[in-house]
């Protein structure tokens, strides 16, 4: 057998069992890493329980900057009983696994083409400490330590970690340290290290940072001017606005009086959640709610509202497994359609889809901009992948010159210079009409915002011209939307080529991996595009014209991004392909490579079969 | 307003401190049946509103679907309006007074609106005590709808279908009492020398201030069968005793005679002048007063008036100590960090 050898490229995983505090060892070592100048990218793997379940952290190291997930594990490590039969079947040929010896492995377990590597963990823990929940903790830093010998890491860097990372708790810093030492002092005497997988420094991260999209939309939501925050509890979102009330009450508290210039509240569903961000805006302030699937399904009914009523509001849809209550801790792409075309009748939502904690920023600040410009419901989808993870991410950047975006607000001496106000005239011809703030004048300006048909003035008429005029406007005004969303990002390929693949949000990372596994091991070439923003502008509909194939590769089981560029488009169903990935982990390199090649004339060897494409927790 | 009120008006009406007529409150021509209890209580809004002097463009009203809901458009046509969507209209009025504090919130919702579809919102919107008026115009039945029962229907009362409700109603006040309501008052759409002063002292008010009102309908509920009758009500109401409610600016010259009158000063300065007249009742205990609301609902009486009222009320923003600023007025450089303190959380991020 062949051990893997490797410096600064592999994938680790952590198995443990949920609620016995290894989140924070986990985070350490992933974090260790990026301090010594290496790309890393944990991805948590947790059951929708507080304890006792099987729960996984995977690290992604790679000094050539891939972030995205993989597929395969190289070395493994392994302190649940409960999930070892699965976890050892997902080493790679050449893998590591390393597992608490204190009692012997179970034989029927060991492949012969794995190194196996026992550390008696709870020994060493049991002879240290006599408290069982310091047992229990400190073996998750005693494996980190251990890991530091076996990966021959930095050991300086841990403990300066550590010393950061309890700063004003300065009687947990000695410790664990000490714990940290623990395990590297015996690992160096008992085992041959380091393994032929190692980490070196490297120069590689620049001054990025590593931050979760969550606490990046809260930050966003602050610099973007929100005042009011109403929300419901809901996995993975539920740190959003835990974000913004820390960062809140850190940046918003008035100098003079010490009063908050904010408001959060707690709503008893979301359905009040979205109800209350629609009154704050209408009343004209910044507000914002944050949910996962089963929210935005209640919230559809005030998003049916503020579409038509033309109410600037603002929604950060974390996704989760759906249909339902789906699988609510594992990650998905499946809320695109019942949010582009949340509630009923004609409606039309706009999406944004950032990719990166940096943009989950940009987009949350924006979002407020588009919404007062557009007068019209900006729904901001990300998911629990980008959302609950740190990602590496460039650091965040405000320009300070940068004014909001108020949109057309009337004030009173506006009103003055006005015959007649009509809320719904379109004065400007691009469709989106004045509002005027409730309070702003004493004889003007005030009409009745209704989700019921009404002619320009804000009149309540069941004519059906004027009906059919307010909705053609309201199509108008999605033309004029199209100038002021982000635009998609565009990689052209090394050679002139007629397939490409599109994506959006999480999907980048390992969309771009299996780009460069395509070329360097199959020697096709793809031309790749990620939108930004629903609705999809001219660019991606001369992107797509311009191919014969364009893959669309996406995290849900129905391909809902490809349905709506069918839909909005007008296309034909030959034009796109599906490359899709529902199980609940982050799509894989590896399997968006093999999925194009299943489906790439010349390679489909085998015939193409949905239920086949699907990447287990392994891929 | 689909039906513009003639603008002439009569050179001599009485005008209020801002120089307004009562017609400066009013709204759009009503197109709810002649003789719904509604139209009535839109009236006392309009001259309690002229009375108080407020500035019609500081008030904001709201609704959620219904017959009563559509009541706004039919009065303070320079106020802006919101009909949102059935039953969540405290929500909505929720979101609007956390972002401009300054203006007077007006809530108007009907019994379906309210104790069906909308109960979860009602009960969050008290628990919180939003500062706000809460006016249900109750007519134990759905009128837009054509007739249905409501939550609020009493056991056995019959609407214009015949067949008597088999469920038990829902107390608006009682439920509200519960729920730790700040004000609760209640009312009957004819008997608009009880409405008037108590819509002025809602609205004084500060907190969450309910006032069911028995609004009849009269197409679909107003049948000798019914408990939301014209003659049922005016045949089974007890009034908790006269309200008078004074202005602030006005000088207190009414004297009551010690024992028989409570006098209350709002938290604007107002007074509002209680004359007891029902024994079982002391207005600002709860205990009291939902003991009260339980004993008139045995003999089979409606139990009208202020029932209860809490002098010290702490609203909403009070609890939330948010900026005394309207959070709608604050600008880029009361809410933007700005870039320096972006590069010292990103330095906290490596
Ligand atoms: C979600 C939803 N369900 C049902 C309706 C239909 N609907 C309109 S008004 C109404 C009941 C109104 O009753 P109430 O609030 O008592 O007002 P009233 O008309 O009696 O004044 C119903 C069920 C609706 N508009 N929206
Ligand atoms: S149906 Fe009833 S509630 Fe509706 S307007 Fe007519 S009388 Fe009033």
């Amino acid at each position: 057998m062949q051990a893997l050898q490797s410096v600064n490229e592999f994938v680790i995983k952590f198995a443990n069992v949920n609620g016995t505090g290894s989140a924070s060892a986990n985070n350490l070592f992933a974090k260790a890493i990026f301090r010594m100048g290496l790309p890393v990218c944990p991805k948590n793997i947790f059951p929708s329980n507080i304890q006792g379940l099987p729960t996984w952290y995977e690290v992604r190291v790679s000094e050539r900057g891939y972030l995205g997930r993989r597929g395969g594990v190289d070395i493994m490590l392994s302190v649940n009983p409960q999930s070892m039969p699965q976890d050892i079947r997902e080493l790679e040929p050449g893998g590591y696994f390393i597992h608490d010896n204190t009692k012997p492995l179970d034989l029927r377990l060991i492949r012969s083409d794995v190194t196996i590597i026992g550390i008696p963990l709870t020994r060493i823990c049991n002879e240290q400490y006599k408290d069982p929940r310091q047992r229990q903790l400190f073996k998750n830093v005693i494996y980190v330590g251990a890991l530091a010998a076996l990966l021959d890491m930095d050991f300086a860097v841990l403990t300066e970690l550590v010393e950061d990372q309890f700063k004003g708790k300065e009687k947990l810093i000695l410790p664990n340290i000490h714990a940290l030492e623990l395990g590297y002092q015996y690992t160096k005497e008992n085992i041959a290290c380091p393994l032929g997988i190692r980490v070196r420094r490297a120069d590689k991260v620049g001054d990025q940072v590593l931050l979760d999209g969550n606490t990046a939309l809260g930050l966003g939501a602050i610099y973007g001017g929100a005042t009011v925050a109403a929300w419901y509890p809901i996995t993975p979102s539920t740190s959003v606005v835990d974000a913004f009330e820390r960062y809140a009450k850190r940046l918003r508290i008035d100098p003079g009086t010490g009063r908050k210039n904010y408001a959060i509240l707690q709503a008893e569903d979301e359905l009040a959640a979205m109800g209350m961000v629609v009154g704050a805006s209408w009343n004209g302030a910044r507000a914002f709610t944050a949910t996962s699937g089963p929210g935005l399904s209640l919230m559809s009914e005030f998003l049916g509202l503020a579409y038509f009523a033309e109410i600037p509001t603002v929604l950060f849809d974390v996704q989760r497994a759906g249909p339902s209550t789906g699988m609510p801790t594992r990650t998905q792409q499946s809320d695109v359609l019942s949010a582009a075309y949340a509630s009923h009748g004609d409606t039309k939502q706009v999406l944004l889809f950032p990719s990166t904690p940096k943009e989950c920023f940009d987009f949350a600040a924006l979002s407020f901009d588009l919404a007062e410009r557009l007068q019209t419901p900006i729904i901001l989808l990300t998911d629990l992948d980008l959302g609950m993870n740190d990602n590496m991410s460039p650091p965040l950047v405000w320009d300070d010159e940068r004014q909001y975006d108020r949109g057309k607000v009337l004030n009173a001496e506006d009103l003055d210079q006005i015959e007649r106000y009509g809320r719904y005239l379109d004065v400007d011809g691009d469709a989106i009409c004045y509002r005027t703030i409730p309070g702003t004048h004493p004889e003007k300006g005030a009409f009745f915002t209704r989700g019921t048909s009404r002619d320009e003035y804000a009149v309540y008429t069941e004519k059906g011209e004027e009906y059919e005029k307010n909705m053609h406007r309201l199509m108008a005004k999605w033309e004029t939307i199209k100038q002021w969303v982000p635009g998609p990002v565009e990689q052209a390929a090394g050679r002139d080529t007629d397939t490409a693949v599109l994506f959006f949000g999480t999907s980048e990372e390992s969309s771009m991996e299996a780009l460069d596994y395509l070329v360097e091991e199959d020697g096709i070439h793809l031309n790749a595009m990620r939108v930004r923003a629903f609705p999809f502008n001219h660019e991606v509909e001369a992107f797509i014209a311009r191919h014969q194939r364009v893959f669309v590769i996406e995290q849900n089981r129905d391909a809902q991004l490809r349905t709506l560029l069918m839909a909005e488009f007008e296309l034909g169903p030959d034009k796109l392909k599906s490359v899709l990935c529902f199980d609940g982990t982050p799509i894989s390199a590896r399997n968006i490579r093999k999925q194009i090649l299943q489906q790439m004339p010349g390679y489909n060897v085998t015939p193409l079969r949905r239920d086949k494409l699907v990447g287990g927790l392994g891929e | 307003m689909s039906y513009q009120l003639p603008t002439f008006r009569h050179p001599e009406l009485p005008v209020n401190e801002l120089g307004y007529t009562r017609a400066d409150y009013e709204g759009a021509i009503s197109t709810l049946c002649a003789g719904c209890g509604h139209d009535s209580i839109s009236g006392a809004i309009v001259r309690a509103c002229h009375e108080l002097s407020l500035e019609p463009h500081r008030i904001a009203k709201l609704s959620g679907i219904g017959c009563s809901s559509k009541a706004p458009t039919y009065f303070l046509g320079k106020s802006h309006g919101f009909n949102s969507v059935h039953g969540r209209m405290p929500s909505v009025v929720s979101g609007a007074a956390m972002a401009n504090r300054d203006l007077l919130y007006l809530g108007v919702s009907g019994d379906g609106d309210t104790a069906s579809i909308g109960m979860g919102q009602f009960a969050h919107a008290i628990r919180r005590n939003l500062n706000m008026v809460y006016i249900v115009m109750n007519n134990g039945c759905y009128g837009l709808t054509k007739g249905q029962d409501s939550a609020t229907a009493d056991e056995g009362s019959a609407s214009k279908k015949g067949d008597a409700n088999p469920f038990s109603a829902i107390d608006l006040p009682g439920l509200a009492l519960q729920l730790g309501a700040s004000f609760v008052a209640r009312s009957f759409s004819g008997d608009k020398g009880q409405l008037v002063p108590l819509i002025k002292a809602a609205i004084s008010h500060r907190g969450f201030a309910l006032i069911d009102v028995v609004s009849p309908c009269v197409t679909f509920n107003n049948n000798a069968a019914s408990t939301k009758s014209y003659d049922f009500v005016r045949e089974h109401a007890e009034a908790t005793g006269t309200v008078d409610f004074i202005p602030m600016r006005e000088e207190i010259t009414a004297s009551y005679a010690a024992g028989h009158a409570h006098e209350v000063t709002l938290h604007d300065g107002s007074v509002l002048h209680l004359e007891k007249l029902s024994e079982d009742l002391d207005p600002f205990d709860r205990v009291s007063a939902l003991v009260a609301l339980e004993q008139y609902r045995a003999r089979g009486q409606i139990l009208t008036g202020l029932i209860y009222m809490n002098k010290d009320s702490r609203d909403l923003h009070d609890v939330l100590e948010t900026s005394r600023r309207p959070l709608n007025s604050l600008r880029e450089e009361d809410l933007c960090p700005g870039n320096k303190v972006l590069v010292n959380i990103n330095a906290s991020l490596r």
